[in-house]
């Protein structure tokens, strides 16, 4: 590939949120005329260094290069003015302006103050003609389809900067014939050498458009190296990660392979249309079973239909060979179930309550408002768990959002532990947090399965999974792809599952 | 194809046209200048308030302190002239800086302070009160050489009727908003932040200047017609004006505009005052009528207004997700 000279530079980025660090010296080299591709799963970092290099964060530490020159951008704004322009997937437009006033917002030409409408018109029109797009440009934009608009962000955006494009996951809402066009409009800006920089949890449109691809894990820069010569399965082996620190691989033993003997609870044909396919899964008390797969692949729809929060259509589930009918959260707690989402700061804690009032609030869910926890139990209850999990707090009162992640995180799993729950199902119960919490959630998630509890992990961490699930379920495109077990739970082993199914369903995927 | 942002206002015109028809085959004097005339005198400061209303609703706001400014201009423009003697032009120029400022403030703890423009225009609505009572509780009247001049300055209409200047300066204020909403950066910037705050400041709309504009010119505007409410009337009274802000809301939602802010227009502002007027117009043709018939059919108006907005909005939504359908689920 041709070498050109780097037209942005990011050097030793960091960046925390109130004391977790988002970001740990990461380094992204951008050059003229290629679309580098940033890969990594949620939470890798991906965002964070792009609101960095667009200006809507300020970092901690680091150099941010343009044409070798240092900038530091204030706000989105002055990135613009730089030359850093960005998409994103949810086109940042304004649907009731006409598709004129939303290219030439803030510079329309005038003459005496008012606005030459005529000649807004007649630039608009030259400037999409580039694109390809012929359509009236006094119709206010919302009358378009997504895509036709997420051209005219990148017309705008393209416009107003023109040394770097940051698209941030621009194909998530749009059909095949669509993304086809949007590519052809990245390969022509490409020609015209901007440098492009493009997010997406697609791993065939980075083979398809991308020159050199850049991963992010946990904060950290894993490799960057061009797409020329990469198989699928190093990329994605590069994006779930091969090594775990030696304290956490200690943390756990490897599960016994019996424990599936009796399966307490059992799925069968479960799914629901649109969200995830009909699949099988059972868990056997004592056990934990991980389900992997890349985002997108169905693993929090897969926990969601489980919990009850999207009822299934179709298939049916026993608990103790006894049909169940999981139809809400409320109907799935009362059978014994307990779910700590993947996102916990939208999902799971509440923010201003204090950890005793947030360990207290699943069990007084159960018990229902006419029956409340006194204040002694629910004490007694959050003293046990602070104790029990060391749950690092200032007292029990500090409102939890004062918590570190890994600490809310044990908070949360408290909440579910204080209903005694028969199935617990964790989705990304280590992500975010640092080190030492991490083995210790790895811990606990043996201990519980020890006392006779079922789980179901999803992690994308597979080094992790392996360690305490002694069965895997394999996602790719909300189908269960692959069930492991045995010997074939390894990481290597759940590699090449998802490898395989991204093989075979690459055309859905595009 | 109509395009559907032109739809309300159209309805509305539709409406005008239709309910003026009606009128005339009633009453054919109605079809006459001096009816127009009028029409346009008597609504001369609700429609120059409502232009003020028109930018706020238009932004996602709302003033309701229109009507108290009013007030507070008319008692200060007759307490300046009667007790300390100033010249009407001096004390216009003073109401106008007086209310424009006021606006301006409202704007600036509305954005800085990111309070709801509900509650920050309902307190200087009862602020704005509560000071034209502090300069008088009495009605206070206004006779100034100057004021007869202005009140008997008219341009006069083939057929009669009389274009007062009141009337003329609410045509030139209709005119000019239009082209500050059409034609100007301002008013571009203004749709923007109504379709939505987030989108508008990443695409470098200045927030701050804009919202702190809208409201200065709503006050300004408010000044305006507390001066034209002033001639008018002759005289200035802290309690008159009571609800002003509702008449002024209402024909601009009447005229087309969303509650929500980023569409409408300026004329159909115009459109919803003369459809007001024209119902209070034929209430006093008719005689029998009570003058609470002009508020049901007001209200019945706006219900009206509120369901086709939902109506274009649920219609174009749907549209919208026949094209989504195609990728889903993604």
């Amino acid at each position: 590939m041709l070498q050109s000279s780097p037209v942005l530079q990011a050097r030793g980025i960091e960046k925390s949120f109130l004391g977790v660090r988002a970001l740990d010296r990461v380094d992204l080299t951008i050059r003229a005329g290629e679309v580098h591709a940033l890969l990594g799963e949620n939470g890798a970092g991906k965002s964070t260094l792009i609101k960095i290099i667009t200006g809507a964060y300020r970092r901690d530490a680091g150099d941010i290069l343009l044409d070798g020159e240092a900038i530091d951008p204030r706000d989105v704004k002055h990135a613009q003015a730089l030359g850093i322009g960005t998409v994103y997937q949810e086109v940042n437009l304004l649907p009731n302006l006409s598709v004129a006033e939303n290219l030439f917002l803030g510079r329309q030409p005038r003459r005496f103050g008012l606005v030459r409408t005529g000649e807004m018109h007649r630039r608009s029109r030259e400037l999409l003609a580039d694109y390809g797009l012929s359509i009236d440009v006094a119709a206010p934009l919302g009358s378009f389809s997504v895509a036709i608009r997420q051209i005219i962000a990148i017309a705008r955006a393209v416009d107003l900067s023109g040394k770097v494009l940051v698209l941030d996951e621009p194909t998530a809402s749009l059909d095949t014939a669509e993304v086809e066009m949007l590519f052809d409009v990245i390969r022509k800006l490409k020609s015209r050498g901007l440098g492009i920089v493009f997010i997406t949890h697609f791993l065939d449109q980075v083979f398809r458009v991308a020159d050199t691809v850049t991963v992010l894990r946990n904060g950290r820069l894993i490799d960057s190296r061009p797409v020329a010569g990469l198989t699928r399965r190093t990329v994605i082996s590069l994006m779930l990660g091969r090594e775990l620190a030696e304290e956490e691989r200690r943390a756990g033993t490897a599960a016994e392979p019996d424990a599936s003997a009796d399966a307490a609870f059992r799925f069968t044909g479960y799914g629901r249309r649109g969200r995830i396919a009909p699949f099988d899964l059972s868990v056997g008390r004592g056990e934990v079973v991980g389900i992997a797969g890349l985002l997108g692949s169905g693993r929090t729809e897969t926990a969601e239909l489980l919990f009850g929060i999207e009822p299934a259509d179709s298939g049916t589930a026993e608990i103790d060979g006894k049909p169940a009918a999981l139809t809400s959260p409320r109907a799935a707690i009362a059978a014994g179930f307990g779910f700590c989402p993947e996102d916990r700061k939208v999902d799971g804690i509440v923010d201003d309550l204090s950890v005793r009032e947030n360990i207290a609030l699943a069990l007084q869910a159960r018990r229902g408002w006419a029956k409340p926890l006194s204040r002694r139990e629910q004490v007694e209850l959050a003293d046990r768990y602070i104790k029990a999990l060391d749950i690092r707090t200032a007292s029990r009162e500090t409102p939890i959002k004062f918590l570190s992640g890994g600490n809310q995180q044990k908070a949360l799993l408290a909440r579910w532990l204080a209903t005694d729950p028969k199935l617990l199902i964790l989705d990304e119960p280590t992500r975010g947090i640092d080190v030492g919490a991490h083995a210790e959630i790895i811990r606990l998630i043996e201990t519980l399965r020890q006392d006779g509890m079922s789980l179901v992990v999803i992690s994308s961490e597979l080094e992790e999974l392996v360690v305490y699930a002694s069965r895997v379920a394999v996602l790719s495109d909300r189908v269960h792809v692959a069930e492991l077990t045995g010997e074939d739970v390894t990481p290597d082993g759940i590699l090449n599952a998802i490898a395989a199914a991204h093989g075979t369903a690459s055309v859905e995927a595009a | 194809m109509i395009r559907s942002k032109y739809l309300p206002v159209l309805t509305t015109l539709a409406i005008f046209v239709a309910a003026y028809v009606a009128c005339v085959l009633q009453f054919p004097n109605m079809l006459s200048t001096r009816v127009i005339g009028n029409l346009l005198t008597d609504n001369a400061f609700l429609g120059i308030a409502a232009v003020g209303m028109t930018f706020v609703i238009l932004s996602g706001g709302i003033d309701l302190s229109i009507g108290s400014v009013i007030a507070f201009t008319g008692i200060f423009l007759a307490v300046s002239m009667d007790t300390l003697g100033l010249h009407p032009i001096v004390a216009f120029v003073l109401a106008l800086l007086i209310a424009t400022v006021f606006g301006g403030v409202m704007g600036a703890i509305i954005h800085y302070l990111k309070m709801p423009a509900f509650i920050v225009t309902l307190a200087g609505m009862f602020f704005a009160r509560g000071m034209a009572f502090l300069i008088s509780t009495q009605s206070v009247p206004v006779s100034h050489p100057f004021y007869n001049e202005l009140q008997s300055l008219y341009f006069r209409l083939p057929g009669g009727g009389r274009l007062t200047f009141v009337g003329m300066v609410m045509l030139a204020v209709f005119i000019g908003g239009a082209l500050v909403a059409q034609r100007t950066r301002f008013g571009t910037n203004v749709y923007a932040l109504g379709g939505n705050m987030q989108s508008a400041e990443l695409m470098g709309v200045p927030v701050a200047r804009t919202t702190i504009g809208i409201y200065a010119l709503s006050g300004f505007l408010a000044g305006l017609s507390g001066i034209v409410f002033s001639l008018y009337t002759s005289a200035g009274y802290s309690l008159a004006a009571v609800g002003v802000e509702l008449d002024a809301i209402a024909a601009v939602v009447i005229g087309g505009t969303l509650l929500t802010g980023g569409s409408g227009f300026v004329a159909g502002t115009f459109l919803g005052i003369l459809i007001q007027g024209l119902i209070q117009t034929y209430i006093v043709f008719d005689g029998t009528l009570s003058s609470w018939w002009t508020k049901i059919v007001i209200g019945l108006l706006l219900f009206a207004f509120i369901a086709l907005q939902r109506g274009i909005l649920w219609m174009s939504e749907r549209r919208r997700a026949d094209w989504r359908g195609v990728g889903a689920p993604a």
